[in-house]
């Protein structure tokens, strides 16, 4: 081989002595045409035109930023909010025995006395006695605020023991505290799901998770409102793709994000199928139930105990305190595997400010009142059955959600064809109504923002305080508010 | 001395002296149109740096970070390879069964599914984290006060699991809780207004600010906030990070950009994130970095459109509640004037902390609030209750209570938690017809001083602003970070300490909060702590005592300019 290579060079130098003259020089200028090229710098990349230092200051001189907000007109229709206050009755008569009642089942909307069906206060926990003596005896012992995150001085004994009850209740292994109902989802979807994971969402899914599906930078994939066959078209196409790529797919978490009863819809998750749907394509299920907690099931443990559905196939069950519990702040349960992961992930957990104690207490006060009165559940229940019979039957207006849900909405029939005047609608029959003391609001969407904008709405809620006399009066009152407005 | 700083505040040093060892060096780069850096330039020493901005600092502004010695980072890097090193051999004798695994599990009917965690991702909080982890999350069992009980914890299984013996560790002087001002009380006015408002309002509101859960408490707190910050009008929310988080998105979008200070909390970052915004990030506290940015995001517009901004807003804070440091508002406020861009201020740790009336890092500058578009800032720390604000012009507040996500969709705040706010930012503008406010602003910025001088005095280096109550003291070392905070406890002490990935990786540190309500006696008691164990731990790292007295210079420097 090697004597081989030799006589490859001796060949090579003969050729060059037998080369011709011209031969020789041609290559020799090709040679230093190549030498050229390589160190020249002849070509232009493109026209690079750097700008002059006065250029740019005039650049800078011309540029002119949009006004920080677009200007709001004075009389756009939610600038201004309604006030609320509580109320002040008289004890036995006596006006000078004054006695201060929360804004709860009776509340005074812009100086008018109403009956309440707007406040998500589900179990008429918002002006409990017990509940208020508790928070106050927390106040007496800790002060108000926590003046520090989870980490650093921040959890309170009350902390680990609403914690515990938390577990407890919902028979789970660990529970974790949020300070702000709406950062509970949306900090606890990104702590698990990264980029490149995929996320099925469906579509009337509420705002705080669609935050949270942002935030999280994961693939997202919409089905349609508590469509099945729709969710197990999109898990199929996923299939497909995971055995294009099955290494990819190793790695690639995926989630399905639901909610209990839905607050844009009032409607319910059909969860045996979404758990079945689980184990078959190996899907982990996140369940939203800040409108099921404390409403569904025989002991208010929400959607999972309404199914019947074993606790233990929801991987994560997040809800807020601010609805049944009547107090502030939101949490997330399940097994400690997923949930002690939050600890040192869920954004909103670490980076924020813990629950002022004397809410902790409350909340704990009112899972004592929950534990202790189960029935609460089923009057709500027959309450909810009642009102959605009651609204049937209002022209104009239909009614949509399940008779179990606590928030039911009311639709127009017939759109006008503009957001804006049938909100306009809307408004003049929750106007109607607040003079007839009845409370309504409307269903508050940020249009813009909306993945999938739900149609406008006026929201009725039920608590357990209202009675039989009120609802009707409400129905009665909506159907004449109906009548007169929409004609 | 100790009268001197508050007087220092008042009266304002018209010098300007910056002893920025670090932070601001190695960013080089300048020319000749910029606000900031025509005196970089021309600079031979820094003299000529206090001349060019005396025009906007109306009194001195020392911040200081000293260098990490070279030592010291070697053997940081080397105790992190130790850690990690010993990691893999633990966790290799998990895998095998040689050594109990404590970690919850996966359910046996899940184990096929796609892993929720990818191994790596937990290295360091099972090798790392699990070692130091008794010095977080412990759990008190009274006010956040100066002093505070806390619950005592064992672990029988070196932080995998704690259990509580049921003792109380009574009257530990608290250097961790944010209480700068000392209205974490559960006696006194404040305390006292609270429970009155709770018999009335009770502590739920179970409805959003536009639906029917906006009270007349919200709308008087809103109008005190804005009467305290000075501004048009204010707008309150439930949570301090959600106040971020969910409003930067109703201000900035697509073809907007926003410039972040490379320290900003991760309320910040995650609002920006949220907002779909373009985000480009400068040094911290570095005004030529800002100003660098901003040029060229005017000059150049967008990235491959190169069509102009819309908008340019730029974010900071007031205190960095990691580093001590009080950003250069007037600089940053000559720069967004210049470049026309918008300004959003966190006021989180400094609102209540700073300034001569308390109204945050504007009045400790002598500056007017209308010059900062936006104002934000939290009821968490100086007011010891919960949620945060934003504060401005009319129109943005409007605006914000058409397009906030938070008036929207999240539950409004709880009344009790605003009538603290109420009493204790009343008290702090002197409404309540005491001087109570007044005199806690002052005993917290003599707390700050003396602090921090005795501190460095002991020769530790500590980071940050002189007059920052947040006062971090430099471990460096992982091992010391676990080793200060249980010494520290040992002496009835709690401190914060902080690692990676809170801080950068070799600079692990404690953390001190000054707070009003400390008395003499607890900061000298607390002083001792900290001195003896900087002797045991060898923490004294600072070399500017040792050369020459150049730390101490600065003090005495400050001292001689107060007649």
């Amino acid at each position: 081989m090697a004597s081989g290579q030799q006589w490859v060079l001796v060949e090579m130098v003969q050729a060059f002595y037998e080369a011709p003259a011209y031969h020789l020089i041609l290559e020799g200028i090709l040679i230093l045409w190549i030498i050229r090229l390589l160190f020249s710098k002849t070509y232009k990349l493109q026209e690079r035109s750097d700008l002059t230092e006065k250029e740019k200051e005039e650049l800078i001189e011309e540029w002119q930023p949009e006004p920080l907000v677009p200007l709001v007109s004075k009389d756009h229709p939610s600038l201004n909010y309604d006030v609320v206050t509580g109320f002040v009755s008289a004890v036995s008569g006596h006006i000078s025995e004054e006695m201060n009642l929360p804004p709860s089942h009776k509340i005074i909307v812009n100086g008018k006395e109403c009956v309440n069906f707007a406040s998500f206060n589900f179990l008429g926990l918002l002006e409990s006695e017990r509940v208020k003596l508790k928070a106050l005896s927390s106040l007496k012992k800790y002060g108000v605020g926590t003046c520090g995150p989870r980490g650093f001085y921040g959890t309170f004994d009350v902390h680990l023991e609403l914690e515990e009850r938390l577990a407890k209740f919902m028979r789970t292994e660990e529970a974790i505290i949020y300070s702000y109902g709406f950062a509970t989802i949306a900090s606890a979807i990104p702590a698990y799901s990264k980029r490149g994971d995929i996320i099925f969402v469906d579509e009337a899914a509420c705002f705080s998770i669609q935050k949270g599906l942002q935030a999280s930078r994961s693939f997202i994939k919409y089905f349609k409102h508590n469509d099945m066959e729709d969710l197990e078209r999109l898990l199929k196409e996923q299939e497909i793709e995971d055995q294009k790529n099955p290494r990819k797919a190793k790695v690639i978490r995926r989630f399905i994000v639901i909610e209990g009863l839905y607050i844009n819809t009032a409607d319910l998750c059909p969860l045996p199928e979404l758990v079945k749907l689980k184990y078959k394509y190996k899907v982990r299920i996140f369940l939203e139930e800040s409108m099921s907690f404390g409403v569904l099931g025989e002991h208010g443990r929400g959607v999972t105990e309404h199914f019947g559905v074993n606790i233990d196939d929801i991987d994560l069950i997040s809800a807020n305190m601010e609805n049944a519990l009547a107090s502030i702040g939101g949490f997330c349960c399940g097994r400690s595997f997923v949930i002690d992961h939050q600890r040192l992930s869920g954004q909103g957990y670490c980076f924020s400010a813990s629950l002022p104690p004397m809410l902790a207490a409350a909340a704990i006060e009112a899972l004592n009142i929950m534990e202790e009165d189960p029935g609460l559940f089923r009057v709500l229940r027959d309450k909810c059955k009642h009102v959605h019979k009651a609204l049937q039957g209002t022209p104009g207006l239909k009614v949509v959600g399940e008779p179990l849900a606590p928030a039911l909405h009311l639709q127009l029939e017939n759109s006008s064809g503009s957001r804006t005047d049938d909100l306009k609608l809307l408004r003049a029959i929750v106007d109607y109504s607040l003079d007839r003391q009845i409370a309504l609001t409307l269903a508050r969407y940020l249009d813009k923002e909306e993945r999938f904008l739900p149609p406008p709405s006026i929201r009725v809620v039920v608590t357990v305080e209202q009675t039989q006399e009120e609802i009707e009066r409400a129905a009665q009152c909506i159907r004449q508010a109906a009548e007169k407005i929409l004609k | 001395m100790t009268q001197n700083s508050a007087s220092k505040l008042i009266n304002g040093d018209a010098l300007h002296r910056t002893k920025q060892d670090k932070k601001a060096g190695g960013n080089g780069f300048v020319k000749n149109h910029c606000l900031f850096q025509q005196k970089r330039h021309r600079r031979p020493a820094e003299k000529s740096h206090h001349a060019s901005c005396t025009s906007l600092y109306k009194k001195p502004f020392v911040e200081s970070f000293e260098e990490t010695p070279l030592l010291v980072a070697v053997l940081t890097y080397m105790g992190y390879g130790i850690l990690t090193i010993f990691g893999y051999l633990r966790d290799f004798l998990r895998d095998w069964k040689f050594e109990k695994c404590h970690l919850a599990r996966e359910r046996e009917e899940q184990k096929d599914f796609v892993p929720l965690y990818q191994d790596f991702e937990n290295f360091y909080t099972r090798n790392l984290y699990m070692r130091i982890r008794d010095n977080w999350n412990r759990p008190i069992c009274s006010v956040p006060g100066a002093k505070m009980d806390l619950l005592e914890r064992v672990t029988p299984d070196y932080n995998w699991t704690f259990e509580h013996t049921g003792n109380v560790l009574k009257d530990v002087i608290n250097m961790g809780s944010y209480n700068y001002l000392g209205f974490a009380e559960n006696t006194g006015t404040c305390a006292d207004a609270a429970s009155e408002c709770t018999v009335k309002y009770g502590v739920g509101v179970s409805s959003t600010r536009q639906e029917i859960g906006n009270l007349d408490k919200h709308e008087e707190l809103e109008i005190l906030v804005a009467r305290f910050l000075g501004v048009e009008s204010s707008m309150a929310f439930g949570m301090g990070f959600a106040t971020n988080s969910m409003n930067i998105p109703a201000l900035t979008g697509k073809g907007c950009l926003i410039l972040s200070d490379e320290l900003n909390h991760a309320s910040l970052v995650l609002g920006a994130r949220l907002s779909g915004s373009t985000i480009r990030v400068f040094k911290h506290n570095n005004m030529q970095s800002l100003e660098k940015l901003l040029r060229d995001a005017i000059v150049h517009g967008q990235p491959r459109t190169h069509r102009p901004w819309k908008k340019i807003l730029i974010l900071v804070e007031g205190i960095y509640s990691m580093e001590g440091s009080i950003v250069r508002l007037p600089e940053v406020i000559a720069l967004k004037k210049k470049y026309k861009a918008y300004l959003y201020l966190d006021e989180a740790h400094s609102i209540g902390a700073l300034g001569p009336r308390g109204r945050g890092v504007v009045d400790y500058f002598g500056l007017d609030p209308s010059d900062v578009d936006i104002m934000m800032g939290t009821f968490t720390k100086s007011f010891g209750a919960a949620g945060g604000y934003i504060g401005g012009k009319k129109e943005l507040i409007d605006y914000l209570r058409l397009h906030s996500h938070s008036t929207v969709y999240a539950t409004s705040m709880s009344p009790p938690i605003i009538q603290q706010i109420i009493t204790s930012m009343k008290c702090i503008m002197g409404e309540d017809g005491s001087t109570l406010g007044q005199e806690r602003l002052c005993q917290l910025s003599e707390n700050t001083t003396y602090f921090r001088r005795r501190l460095h005095e002991m020769g530790f280096i500590i980071y940050g602003n002189n007059d920052s109550p947040v006062v971090p003291l430099m471990l460096y070392m992982p091992a010391k970070i676990g080793a200060f905070g249980r010494e520290m406890l040992k002496r009835n002490i709690g401190t914060v300490v902080v690692g990676f990935p809170a801080t950068p990786i070799i600079e692990s540190r404690a953390r001190f909060c000054v707070s009003a309500a400390h008395t003499r006696e607890m900061l000298d008691k607390a002083l001792n702590a900290i001195s003896e164990v900087g002797d045991l731990l060898q923490l004294k790292y600072s070399r500017k005592n040792r050369h020459g007295n150049e730390g101490s210079d600065s003090f005495s420097f400050l001292e001689s300019h107060q007649d």
